[in-house]
């Protein structure tokens, strides 16, 4: 990914974030637990054994060092 | 007179100070009644995990051979929270993990005596974490430890973070910084020791890695329906950062032990999405693209989609995809230069594809599950993993939580 492919992200999310301000009483769905933007508890396992045997790591909420996983 | 008015002076402070102990004392007492009155068990979170692999690509053995490993993790989870007078809520949470695990490659780095260094260990790694949220500025800074241990492994981290979240509760941008100080016992393959190490456990040297990471994120509620998240995560360590027991066969013959640079810089950047689809489908989205300065790429994207089968119930199928490029000193078995610099037979950092699918299940209840009253949540995921190296993995997860 080279910086014009970044900006053009970064773009894009600027575009989706500029929207109109949702208030408090319209958050019914936003404040689900299935809405969650960070990733689930239940998960922790999976972030190790991720973090482990594939090579990218980080941006996920996880853990991105300590330990050693080597084996 | 002068006498008179030392006399009154002394008897004047010895007064004030007798008042100011009674008052201390007082305030104590009233803080005392005040933090345990106020003092919440916020959640306690369970969590035990079965996790079994296989494969033919071992980097004990040079990149063949078993990659057999079972792990059982399980984590206990607990959040403490407190109001104070200034309607500040201070949150502790503390974490104990412990992983249990056996692995056959690891029988290979000394097959002689099976004694290898972590042929099954148990790995624990607590973490212990303080934040303080202040409602009127929309501020949160927490302050964290961390520690991990296992047999031939040790570390310690700290972390620190602030993040701001917006007057309408809208948008929210937080920063992390933290550092892990990793020691590493030096453990060779049996064939490639110098004569008497590793006889005994206590002579092997030690080296140090050391992880800094540091990371910013932005979140925002679109509309009543849509919330987006951008994560930047840059990482870097130094030190011993390749694992001592690994061997690489060469082209002449040949072998000797993985090497690889002293120091790696990780660049990777993310995005999360969760939308909510009429009133019971859930989309969750994550993508992530990496690179680092070993030559890796990757493209990491998953969908999980929740549905309601009840208003406090769902299932939820997941599928995430990932596509890695190898790093630039990776070299299949008896394929390595033996006067390269660097080189490794390592299969988890050479270029695959992976795909992970499976199902989760959730049921959440204000009453509690069962009827059980503080039993707030279950939860249970199963997911297969497959790798185009051949590699395949199972896991299995549940959760409970009490509130």
């Amino acid at each position: 990914m080279n910086i014009k492919q970044c900006l053009a992200v970064g773009g894009l999310f600027l575009l989706a974030t500029s929207c109109v301000s949702v208030k408090e009483y319209q958050k019914s769905k936003i404040n689900d637990a299935e809405m969650e933007l960070s990733s689930r508890k239940s998960e922790k396992f999976e972030q190790s054994f991720y973090l482990y045997r594939e090579g990218p790591a980080g941006a996920n909420g996880g853990k991105s060092g300590g330990g050693c996983g080597c084996n | 007179m002068k006498k008179i008015i030392i006399a009154i002076g002394l008897y004047f402070s010895l007064y004030l100070g007798a008042q100011a102990q009674t008052l201390e004392k007082f305030r104590d007492k009233a803080n005392k009644n005040y933090f345990i009155k106020n003092l919440k068990l916020e959640e306690i979170n369970f969590v035990t995990s079965y996790y079994q692999q296989d494969g033919n690509n071992s980097a004990v053995t040079g990149g063949i051979g078993t990659e057999a490993l079972f792990n059982v993790g399980n984590s206990l989870d607990v959040t403490l929270s407190l109001k104070d007078k200034r309607e500040r809520v201070h949150t502790l949470n503390g974490v104990v993990n412990i992983d249990a695990y056996t692995s056959a490659s690891s029988d290979n780095i000394d097959p002689a005596t099976n004694s290898g260094a972590s042929r099954s260990d148990v790995h624990v790694y607590p973490s212990l974490t303080y934040a303080v949220q202040s409602p009127k500025t929309g501020i949160t800074k927490s302050f964290g430890i961390s520690g991990s241990y296992e047999y031939d492994y040790y570390s310690i981290g700290v972390n620190a973070g602030i993040s701001k979240l917006s007057k309408d509760k809208n948008t929210e941008i937080s920063f992390k910084a933290g550092a892990f100080f990793d020691q590493w016992k030096v453990i060779l393959p049996y064939e490639l020791r110098p004569p008497g190490q590793g006889d005994d456990d206590d002579n092997y040297g030690s080296a140090p890695r050391n992880s800094y990471n540091a990371g910013l994120t932005l979140s925002r509620v679109v509309n009543k329906n849509l919330q987006v998240l951008l994560m930047i995560d840059p990482s870097f360590q130094d030190g011993l950062l390749s694992t001592p027991y690994h061997r690489v066969y060469f082209t002449d013959g040949t072998h000797s032990t993985e090497k690889l640079p002293s120091q790696r810089f990780k660049l990777p950047i993310g995005m999360r999405a969760s939308y909510f689809v009429g009133d019971n489908i859930i989309l969750r989205g994550f993508y992530r693209y990496y690179m680092d300065n070993w030559g890796m790429t990757g493209h990491t994207a998953s969908l999980e989609v929740p549905i309601k089968i009840t208003p406090f119930a769902s299932i939820s199928p997941f599928y995430r995809f990932n596509r890695q490029t190898a790093v630039d000193h990776f070299n299949a078995f008896g394929e390595a230069n033996a006067s390269s610099q660097y080189h490794t037979s390592d299969y988890d950092i050479s270029g695959f594809d992976s795909h992970y699918l499976g199902l989760g299940f959730r049921k959440s209840t204000p009453g509690g599950v069962l009827g059980i009253k503080h039993f707030n949540a279950f939860e249970f995921r199963a997911a297969y993993y497959q790798r185009s190296t051949g590699m395949q993995a199972g896991i299995a997860s549940l959760l409970l939580k009490i509130k």
